[in-house]
Parts: C-alpha cells; structure tokens; sequence
C-alpha cells in the first residue's frame, strides 16, 4: 500500500491530511451501499492491510478483528466516481492564458490526439482534494472538450503527490467536440459542423492506411512513427474509446453515424438534447457521461433538462454521472451535488448511486477495482453523517485504498 | 438638490397596485415559515389587495375568501435576491472605469426567460445589477418579478418605487481584478492603489457639485450644470442609495470599508470571498446610520459556489462564510449572482450555507428579510407580516431539503409561477425551449466562456 504524504490543503489555511499508516481498518456504516449487491443495515467493511476490501456483511455475520482501526458513520458507499471531468489539467484559477493552471485545452491545432492527459494531471491541484472531501476517490480526467479532438483522458486517484502514484489508467479515451465548441472563426478550419465531421472522418481514415502500412512493412523497414496516428489507430482497433462531447441532438445524430462508419467504440459526453433522441442512442447501445445537472443551460447547452437522467435511463439508455467542464465557476463541478439534483428530478436515489461509482466503473474497465464495495476491490470508501445526497449531509471520511484522507466534515 | 430629483420621479406612475385582487385568498393548514416572528404549524395566511391581511393558527378566514387547503406544505417569504444579472443586460460601456450616471433599468428586458426562472425558484424581489468590470458600472435597481399576466410589456412594471413614486436602486461599486484586469487601458486603473484613488477623486468631484448646489440655494442660475453620474454619487453620500460593492480579498474589503467611511456612504459588501479572514472587523464596523437611526453597519451579501476559485481574488472562498460571519455578528444575506449560480436552487445555497455551519434561522433570514434590508425594503417584504406585499412561496416541503420543489411563486396577491402549469414547469425544470432567449451575463469572463482569446 502506498504510503500518503501529507497534503497541503490550499482551501482552508494549510489543514493536513493525515495517514492511518497502513493500519487495517474496520468501518462501521448504521447503512452501507454496496452498490452491486444488497443494502447492509449495520454494516461492516474490513480493509486489509494492502489497502483491499477484505470482508463485506452485517455486524452479526462479520466480526472486527482485534488490532483494526475502526470508524463509524450514518451511512457508507464505495469511493464516488466522477466520469469525466477536467480536474487536475483545470486549476481553480482561470488565467487567460496556459501558464498559470489551466492546461485542459491546447489551442495550438484542432486535431492533437497525440497529447495525454498524464503528462498534464497536477495532483497537488487544491481542486483535488477538494473533490475528495467530498467522497470523490477516482476521476476519469483530461483535456476538456474545445477542439476537434483535445487529447487522451486517463483515470486517476484523488490522491498521490505524483501521477504515478494517482494514476489508475491511462489512455482511457479520446477526447473529441463535435460542436461549435470546436469551431473556428475566420478562415481556420473547423469552420462549420459539416467541415468538422469531414476533418474527423479524415483523420480516422488516415490512420486506418496507417495502421495498413504498418502491418504491411518489412521488419527491416519499420514505418516512421506518428503519434497523432497512434493514438487514433487505437480507438480503430478498440482499445480505447471516442469520448465525443455533443449537445445538440443533430450532433448526437453525427457521433452515431460516425460510430456505424468506423466501427469505435463511442462515449457520448454532456447530450443536453439527448432526451430528444433517446431511442436511438439506447438501441445504439452506447453510453451517456451526462452534462452537470446544474450546467448553464445556454449555448449549445441550451435545451438541457434537470430530469435528463431519469428520460434517458428510461429509454434504456446506461448513463454515467459526470462533472463536466465550463470555463467559469464553479471551474470544477462536485459530481456528487450534480447526481443529488437527477437522483429529486426523477432519476432517484437508487440509480444515481449506481451513475455515481459502478456505472462509470464498468464503462473504463476499472470495475475489478473500485466502483462498489465487494470482497478484493480498493478499499476506497467515502463516509457520510445522514443521505449522501441531501443538501445539509456531510461527507465525514473518505478512505483510498485503506488510506483515511479526509476527515473534515464537508 | 431634492428638487432635481423629484422632477425624475414624477415621470413615472406608480406600478403594480393594478394586479392586486379584490377578492381575498386564504391558505390554511400550512406551516408557515415567517421569519421574523415563529413557524406556525397548521397556521393561515390570508392576503387580500396585493398585501398580507392575516397570518397565524388563530385566524378567522373572510368569508368571501377563495381557499386553498395547503395542508403537508410550507409558506414562505418570497425571496430576496440580492445580486442579480438576469434580463438580459448591459449598463457601463467599455469607454470609462466610473459610470454611476448608467441606469441598469434601461438595459431590461423583461420578456427575458431568466425572470421566470427566477419565479421557479421562489424569487419575488431581486436587486438587478450591472458587472463588476468597472469600479462603477452603473445604477441598480431593485424589482418585483410582477408576472402573473405573463411577462410585463414594460420594464417600469417591474420596477419597485419609494412612497414618493421615485425608482428604487443602488450603485454598483467593485474593486480587485476585475476593474484593473485592462492594466490600465481606456482610463481603466491597472493597480489596487490606483482603483482607490480614481473612485475617491470621483466622490470629491461629487462633494463639489453638491456643495455647488447648496451654495445656489434658490439661485437657479448659480446651479452646476447637472451631471449625472455626479447626481448618483451625491445620491450614495445623502444616505438615499446604497452602494452595492463587489469586493473578494480581505484587503479589498477593507478598503471599502475605508471609503465608505471617507465619504459616508452606506455600502452592501458582495461576495465577500475572504469575509472570514476578516469577520471581526465586518462585524465591528458601524459606518453611518441607516434610516432606522441605528449604525448600518457592514451587511454582507455572499455567494456559496460549489468549488473555490475562478480567479486569484475567489480562491479562497469557502462555504463556511456565512456560519463565520453569523457567528461573528454581521448581517448576512446570500445571493446568486445569477448566471453565476442558477436562480431556480437559490435555497440549495442556503442549505449549502447550513452545511458548512450557519444556523438554519439565520440561513432562512439570509435568503428574505435580510437581503430585504439590505435593498431598504425590509418594511415591505422578506417576512409575512400583516401589511407587508404578498409575496410568497408555496413549497411542498422543508426549504433546505433536496426534494422539495417550488409549487407556486406568488408576488403581490397574484400567482407568478405554478408548478403544475406546463409552460411554468419547463422553466423550473429545462427542455426544449426553456432558455431560448437567455444571454448569459458574465461581466468580464465571457471572452473565457466562448473561448474566443479577448
């Protein structure tokens, strides 16, 4: 288990978060979610000394050892997951250019697939351990949509002081916009929705008769190396996915088009109109990561619903709650406040439980590790006094990996 | 210098009084959340010609009222927002960093889809403000969101006036990054020194004229030609508009402080990012006295943004503001700088504040007769009171509790926003269609927000 150094915490003077040490640890929930299985009334969650879920079950059928710290709360769930978001590269500062802390979005050219989300994820980000005050243990982060495609996002811990030891998973998907969001003005190109589906469409052809050369080549006459190419032959061949972020239902419409065309694997991001055409996104099976709840709803974002996740999950359609990204505060969203307003508006508590760690779980191919509580997952755990969704509950202590990271009542 | 105003004030008809209804309505079987007096169980609320008659669990229901049986919910005050940017707006130009002459009133429009969100959340009285990109941008002016007969054709029907029928509003002041961010282009200051000093040059200006004026006396032709951003701060300095400043770091807030005491004027502190750092001394600060003869004080209006930051100036917001600055004895109220939070969960802020540590009494008082005082409004709305307007909400449980929805918005007897009318409750929930006319208003971000470089 790694051993966490103290953090600074920028928010409130210089609170220290302190380690339990690799100590086992016994938490106690009056109700513990495991998400995957049944509620647990009187609950017990055993952490081994590797940082791993040990033992899952009620009081009456799951002893504390002697020598295990133990912890007790209202309520348990497994670590939150926020699906997509741009925290780490995003900083709480909006600097009107790059060099403060605002790396999510290189301006330099439309199309840079080539960029990875670990060579910008800064986990000393107070916005990090902000989010995990609040039960968020694992993000699924990198450059926010804005261009063409802005890069390859990669699955984090809410922990560490370096990205070795935050990351979970690289090269997860790669993030592109099919919006204005991604246009240019003047006579830069992606000037137009059609031009920006042409451009796309390129690339993606481009790499494929990369891909051709490469099987194709003598060994002794290896292919120049490309990585914009590279990274694009990935998501060809399936290993990591499209993260295509549109709103509009037209573009929606696009993203599964090109989906039918090149055979990707396609995440659908935000989908403010995503209700309008419900239908063929669930008979498409493809994933929803849901804008914020609490979005502005203006722009491209303009049609967007409070009851969204509960029409699109009635549809059929699997959706993931995420924090999205906008360019003003708050500059990083608590997916946790954005599922409680889906969880009233429809979508309820139950299924805004799974939104939240399990179902963003299983979408990164992260889920043997964390998204629920179960016998050999992460002991990541987030701790709450009351609902975790209601406005007035606190998230009392949050656990990565057997780990007590936050203490603080927020 | 009374004179020059009443000559403005008597262009305008008093508003609003048309809407009120003869017949009397009554709510029974509530809880009844007054706020300045207990929360009445089973209690009543009777209004009648736009202003409340009777409230209480002893009240004898007219017999000609129409009643609603509002057992299993609560009534409320409407709520005060304090800083607003809804309506699609534009005061102070880029041409100058102190433009007080600038009236935010004639920039409205009130067909403008933020107003009804504003109803979804249970908002009644707003203060409608220009940006905080200037050191003054402008006039402000405090509205009622009158729109039971759907949106008004005119901005002068939302507009809330004084006995005397003269527009009510303040000034909006802001000092920190937002003024200097030019670095000193178009007259804009490009330090915090020079901010201070362009404001105070401004207000000793400002001296000169009303003293000008005083010496004229009845000497029509010894008065200065009339100016009317002078007009307003002199206005600021008699007591008679309150200036509403932005101000974030604790040094900022300071020197506000500090002006107001220079040049008397009674100032509502906004946003107040680091108030906490500095709360002793908010709630220490007497200032001149307000128009009940007591010292005004410091009052604080905050902001609760789900995560710090934005800006260097903000990163130290924190949540706990207004359980710290309660605890410390300033006056608090709490708004959304709408579009900066959203309108329709303005008491999810509230229950925000009550999650970091303020009382739930004082977070309630926070979201009503607080902000009411802090728009010199607190003798007609921010609490039900007999004689106060009629402004209240409907709410189908606790006001800080996650599920409970705003059922109806009632302003001054007469049903604003209903829950179950299916126009009302796509602006209370999104859709297709619920925001087709919004603008959003960011002050000086937008060029961050469309990505667009400057």
């Amino acid at each position: 288990m790694r051993f966490l150094t103290t953090i600074p915490c920028a928010i409130i003077g210089a609170a220290l978060v302190l380690s339990t040490a690799s100590a086992q640890v016994a938490v106690l929930g009056e109700r513990v979610h495991t998400v995957t299985g049944p509620i647990i009334e009187n609950g017990v969650v055993l952490i081994d000394s590797d940082g791993v879920i040990e033992a899952v079950g009620s009081a009456a059928q799951v002893a504390v050892p002697d020598g295990y710290a133990v912890f007790e709360a209202a309520v348990v769930t497994p670590g939150l997951i926020d699906g997509r978001s741009t925290v780490g590269l995003t900083g709480m500062l909006n600097g009107e250019d790059q060099t403060h802390d605002q790396d999510m979005l290189e301006r330099s050219s439309p199309i840079q697939p080539e960029l990875s989300a670990v060579d910008a994820y800064n986990p000393l980000e107070p916005l990090v351990a902000y989010l995990r005050s609040f039960g968020i243990t694992t993000v699924h982060t990198g450059h926010a949509p804005g261009e063409l495609i802005s890069g390859r996002t990669a699955i984090m811990k809410t922990t560490g002081t370096t990205v070795r030891e935050a990351l979970v998973r690289a090269d997860v998907a790669v993030a592109a916009t099919l919006d204005p969001r991604a246009l240019k003005s003047g006579a830069k190109a992606p000037g137009t929705r059609g031009k920006a589906v042409a451009m796309l469409r390129q690339q993606l052809i481009k790499a494929h008769e990369y891909q051709g050369k490469i099987d194709a080549a003598e060994d002794d006459k290896p292919v120049a190396r490309d990585l914009r190419l590279e990274a694009l032959t990935g998501v060809l061949a399936g290993e990591h996915a499209l993260l295509l972020t549109v709103d509009r239902a037209q573009d929606i419409d696009s993203a599964l088009r090109l989906a039918d065309e090149f055979g990707f694997e396609l995440w659908l991001d935000s989908c403010a109109e995503g209700p309008l055409v419900a239908d063929r996104i669930a008979a498409a099976g493809v994933p929803v990561f849901l804008h914020p709840a609490m979005a502005r709803p203006w722009g491209e974002m303009r049609n967007a619903s409070m009851r969204s996740a509960a029409v699109l999950a009635d549809a059929g359609v699997t959706v993931s709650m995420q924090s999205g990204y906008e360019g003003y505060v708050p500059k990083v969203r608590v997916v946790l406040f954005e599922a409680a307003i889906y969880a009233s508006r429809g979508f309820g508590r139950e299924r805004a439980l799974e939104a939240l760690p399990i179902t963003p779980a299983r979408l990164l191919g992260v889920d043997d590790r964390v998204g629920s509580i179960e016998v050999g997952k992460d002991g990541d755990l987030a701790l709450y006094d009351g609902d975790p969704f209601e406005y007035t509950s606190h998230c009392v202590g949050v656990f990565i990996e057997g780990e007590l990271v936050s203490s603080d009542p927020r | 210098m009374l004179r020059l105003f009443a000559v403005v004030a008597a262009c305008f008809v008093p508003a609003g009084t048309s809407l009120a209804q003869s017949t009397p309505a009554a709510f029974t079987n509530a809880r009844i959340i007054t706020i300045t007096g207990d929360t009445i169980d089973g209690g009543t609320l009777v209004v009648h010609d736009g202003e409340i008659v009777a409230v209480g669990d002893g009240v004898v229901v007219p017999s000609d009222a129409d009643v609603y049986d509002a057992a299993g919910l609560t009534i409320m005050p409407g709520l005060v927002d304090t800083h607003s940017h809804i309506g699609g707006i534009g005061a102070a130009d880029g041409s100058g960093p102190i433009q007080p002459g600038v009236r935010v009133f004639d920039s409205i429009n009130p067909r403008s889809s933020g107003f009804k969100r504003a109803l979804a959340g249970g908002l009644t009285t707003l203060n409608i403000m220009p940006g905080s990109g200037h050191l003054s941008s402008g006039q402000t002016v405090y509205a009622k969101l009158r729109w039971a007969e759907g949106p008004p054709t005119s901005v002068d029907d939302i507009a809330v006036r004084d006995d005397s029928g003269a527009m009510m509003g303040g000034l909006k002041m802001a000092n920190g990054t937002n003024s200097i961010r030019t670095g000193g282009a178009n007259g804009f200051p490009g330090t915090r020194g020079k901010s201070a000093y362009l404001v105070r040059e401004r207000f000793l200006k400002a001296q000169e004229y009303r003293d000008a004026i005083e010496r004229a006396g009845d000497d029509v032709s010894k008065l200065p030609a009339r100016d009317l951003g002078l007009e307003a701060l002199v206005e600021v300095m008699s007591g008679a508009r309150i200036v509403h400043h932005h101000t974030h770091r604790a040094d900022d807030i300071m020197t506000v402080l500090r002006l107001a005491d220079e040049f008397g004027f009674r100032v509502v502190l906004h946003h107040v990012s680091e108030a906490w750092v500095v709360a002793d001394e908010i709630a220490a600060y007497e200032g001149v006295d307000g128009p009940d003869g007591e010292p005004w004080g410091a009052p604080c209006s905050i902001i609760l943004i789900d995560s710090p930051g934005g800006k260097l100036e903000a990163a130290s917001l924190i949540l706990e503001t207004g359980g710290v600055l309660e605890k410390a004895g300033a006056q608090v109220a709490i708004h959304t700088d709408d579009w900066i939070t959203d309108s329709r969960l303005f008491l999810r802020y509230a229950a925000l504040a009550v999650r970091a540590g303020m009382s739930r009494e004082a977070a309630l008082r926070a979201l009503t007769i607080e902000g009411a005082r802090m728009l010199d409004m607190s003798d007609r709305v921010g609490s039900l009171e007999v004689g106060k307007d009629a402004d209240f909400v409907l709410l189908s449980g606790d006001p800080l509790a996650l599920d409970t929805r705003v059922l109806q918005t009632w302003v001054e007897g007469e049903l604003a926003f209903d829950l179950s009318d299916e126009d009302d409750r796509l602006y209370a929930e999104g859709g297709l269609g619920a925001a087709h006319d919004i603008q959003p208003y960011f002050c000086c971000y937008d060029h961050l927000i469309q990505g667009s470089g400057h």
